[in-house]
């Protein structure tokens, strides 16, 4: 009975969907308000319905419901009650629910926050929002309804795939989503912006706090599934330059370009008609990754049962959406006027440069990543594009933003002065010298690229905090005037500051974690032991112990170091009888940012057991960096002019505001 | 600077970035890419030894033998032609006799593919794409997975 009631309630929000779509643009079209106040409670009704339909699934979940084909594919009765909770979207049905719901909510919110809105681009906004949710409605219902029943229920399911059955599985896939599809508020802000013939500064400051929420949690996404990978796969990597993992990040990168661009817009009325694009190719490159990961193209741990029919839906609206909104870009953007005008030199034109480079490495990203499927379908030749064609494309892109990063916020508006802020940062490129010359002496004759990108990473990190450290004054004023003063400074400042020392903290994680990462492969017998970087490890003894769906084999290792035992370990291998397979859990220990990690291969014929042992320092800089990234943006989400519902600049007396 | 100049030089300055980026590309797609083979492939084409490529099949049944330190040995085969690799290290959770595997290395001289990393399947009903595409061509292709034909006709029967 609850499938149906979810069922049907899908049917219904699709049904509010194509309202929303809609009636608003033909009030827009023709000045209705009635017509175009539509669309704010169609799509808060349309959430309301989504969420009951997903709350729907849940429960048969949680009730392990096996009558559900999707329940019964994917669920165990002897799960554990979070797993039952996170099966809801590991698989594909469920993971496109919970898509929907996002794009819902994200529709929900713009109608509840958007009251400042102009009321033509909030109608025209939430109709193009309900265009992308009817299609992925319908995408849902036709081939993938999650919650077809089976005739005869079996009385136990068949698992979820043990890889998903971890914390992981509840963090980055809603993170994930919330990032893609929240970039669907930029690109229908776009294409309303479009329709309407008309853009403006104010368009970039109602679109850039939407975006910069996208990002944030796109940012989290990418970094937790990386942590997750991590961890679980048991081979100690991080990133894998995997088409999945690639299809994050092109919209990551795209989002990371439209939030700088859509800060000179807003400032200074330039760029855009480029913001209109990045606006549109953000969203289309979110759609090609959902294409891609939910088509069957690709082979990995993401995608789920696939089905042909499927792949030529997705693609079907891949091709609408994207194409439709490229050819309106093409239309209509001409008609946009000019702004202001600005010299090579200036925070602008820095703007600029951070967005030329990145997206032309978003550009060698999509070509890695798609090179291959069309070289197949084209010549039939299969081949991997894998990590070292990214290192050689992608690495040399970052290295001249990187070097750029800190001049950005030391130059002036529309002319800077290069000289005076290579002077400002001075500072900045001395200890980054230090840094490249001390790395060089301690790590004596170890990997060349280690001390320059160590001193590329301390440069970036000095030179970001540069600016608040002079605006404030500190170390040339009391502490109590800088305290003052860094009160002051707006907000947006801090989180430009935050965000880019992130970007160093990043760099320094990944330079240290690919250049000094230590591993032992070995075999070991009870009582043997392992040595890497001054840490013994004894394997004590090793023992089968049964879990809820699950048995392990355990392996205890003492953890040694100048012969006092500082730790132990119990790196396992799990085996899952429902589905006939088995999982690494790695055991980590954390010291400092470093971290040494242990896992379990096979047991030979002579008892002995394989075990991975890695060594990996300042690893933890590199998910650091990105929370750090993340707590930047949250900075510049509270900057009062930015924040949703206060779009008025702070001099405006509140007086003079109309009542709401 | 005129607008038209300011605009000429921006794009440029695009254009040079863009040329930079195509540049590394094409050097890297020379430099860095790796052809997937099969077996047949690897046995018909006479792919050079030393030059880095992917192979994958099935692992043949009965093929596997460790040996010390870590050190395995299998054949990779597509029902048609097989081919030996040795691997030194751990093999993933997913890797058995009979099931789907990639590998990525070089043939030695003798004609044993130095595998230095083996990839298997994330899940037990899924085969790597290219393994199944090469076991279509030598018509030694099942239906997928086996298990998942229950799965395919409840789909049929809802409501």
């Amino acid at each position: 009975m609850i499938a149906e009631f979810g069922h049907y309630a899908l049917v219904l929000a699709l049904g509010l969907a194509l309202v929303q779509a809609i009636v608003p643009l033909w009030g827009a079209r023709t000045s209705d308000a009635t017509l175009m106040n539509v669309a704010g409670s169609t799509a808060l009704a349309q959430f309301i319905f989504a969420a009951a339909s997903f709350a729907a699934l849940t429960a048969a979940y949680v009730g392990s419901d096996f009558s559900v084909v999707n329940v019964f594919e994917n669920s165990h009765s002897a799960m554990p009650l979070l797993y039952k909770f996170t099966s809801v979207w590991g698989n594909h049905e469920g993971s496109m629910l919970l898509w929907v719901l996002i794009l819902a909510l994200f529709g929900a919110l713009v109608a509840l926050f958007g009251s400042n809105l102009p009321a033509t681009l909030k109608a025209n906004a939430l109709a193009v929002q309900a265009w992308i949710a009817s299609a992925f409605y319908l995408f849902i219902l036709i081939t993938s309804n999650p919650f077809a029943r089976i005739a005869q229920a079996p009385a136990e399911g068949r698992d979820l795939n043990p890889i998903l059955q971890d914390i992981g599985l509840a963090v980055h896939p809603p993170l994930l989503y919330l990032g893609y599809v929240g970039f669907s508020i930029s690109f229908s802000f776009a294409i309303a912006a479009l329709i309407d013939g008309r853009i403006d500064a104010a368009w970039a400051r109602w679109v850039r706090p939407w975006t910069l929420v996208a990002w944030m949690f796109l940012t989290l996404g990418i970094a937790m599934g990386s942590y997750w990978a991590y961890y679980e796969l048991g081979w100690g990597g991080w990133w894998f330059w995997d088409p999945v993992e690639n299809a994050s990040l092109m919209p990551w990168i795209a989002g990371t370009a439209l939030l700088h661009s859509a800060v000179v817009m807003e400032k200074r009325n330039a760029l855009k008609v480029w913001t209109i694009l990045l606006a549109i190719l953000a969203f289309s490159l979110s759609l090609l990754g959902t294409f891609l990961v939910r088509s069957g193209v690709l082979t990995s741990v993401h995608t789920f049962a696939s089905d042909p029919s499927r792949g030529v839906f997705i693609l079907a609206i891949l091709v609408l959406f994207i194409g439709g909104g490229l050819a309106l870009y093409a239309w209509r953007a001409p008609l946009l006027k000019q702004g202001g005008i600005f010299a090579p030199i200036s925070r602008e034109g820095a703007l600029v440069f951070n967005n030329l480079f990145l997206t032309s490495a978003c550009a060698t990203v999509f070509i890695g990543t798609l090179y291959p499927l069309a070289l197949e379908a084209l010549t039939g030749d299969k081949i991997s594009v894998g990590a070292p064609f990214f290192n050689l494309t992608f690495g040399p892109l970052f290295v001249p933003l990187l070097i750029a990063l800190p001049f950005g916020p030391l130059l002036a508006w529309k002319r800077g002065d290069l000289f005076g802020a290579a002077q400002r940062l001075m500072w900045a490129a001395a200890l980054g010298v230090v840094a490249l010359a001390a790395t060089f002496a301690i790590q004596r004759g170890g990997p060349v690229l280690a001390p320059f990108g160590v001193g590329l990473a301390v440069y970036v990190m000095i030179g970001a905090i540069i600016d608040p450290i002079e605006r404030i004054g500190l170390f040339r004023q009391p502490f109590a005037v800088a305290f003052a003063r860094a009160r002051g400074l707006p907000r947006s400042a801090w989180g430009t500051a935050v965000a880019h020392f992130a970007a160093g903290m990043l760099l320094f994680g990944v330079i240290a974690e690919s250049q000094w990462n230590s591993e032992r492969i070995v075999s070991l017998k009870p009582g043997e032991s392992v040595s890497v970087r001054g840490y013994d490890l004894t394997l004590d003894n090793m023992i089968q112990r049964p879990g809820p769906n699950y048995r392990e084999l355990v392996a205890r290792f003492s953890v040694r170091r100048d012969g006092a035992v500082v730790d132990v370990l119990e790196p396992a291998k799990r085996t899952f009888p429902q589905r006939q397979m088995s999982t690494t859990e790695a055991a980590l220990m954390t010291v400092g940012a470093s971290q040494l990690y242990l896992s379990l291969g096979d047991i030979g014929s002579d008892g002995a057991i394989a075990v991975r042992l890695y060594h990996k320092p300042l690893v933890l800089l590199i998910w650091f960096g990105c929370i750090v990234m993340v707590l930047g943006g949250a900075l510049s989400l509270s900057d009062r002019r930015l924040r949703v519902g206060a779009p008025k600049p702070a001099r405006h007396k509140p007086s003079l505001q109309p009542a709401e | 600077m005129t607008r038209k100049q300011r605009r000429l030089s921006l794009i440029g300055a695009g254009l040079a970035v863009l040329g930079l980026a195509a540049g590394l590309v094409l050097y890297a797609l020379n430099d860095a890419i790796v052809f997937f083979n099969s077996p047949t492939d690897v046995v018909e084409k006479h792919v050079a030894p030393g030059s880095r490529i992917r192979l994958g099949g099935l692992v043949q049944p009965g093929s596997l033998v460790r040996g010390d330190n870590l050190a395995v040995r299998f054949e990779v085969t597509d029902g048609n032609k097989s081919v030996a690799v040795s691997y030194t290290g751990i093999l993933p959770d997913l890797f058995r006799e009979g099931q789907g595997v990639v590998t990525e290395g070089a043939l030695d001289a003798a004609g044993t593919f130095r595998a230095d990393s083996v990839l298997a399947k994330h899940d037990e009903t899924y085969m790597p794409k290219e393994v199944a595409d090469a076991l279509k061509k030598q018509g030694h292709w099942k239906t997928e997975g086996g298990g998942y034909g229950l799965a395919g006709s409840t789909k049929e029967t809802k409501q």
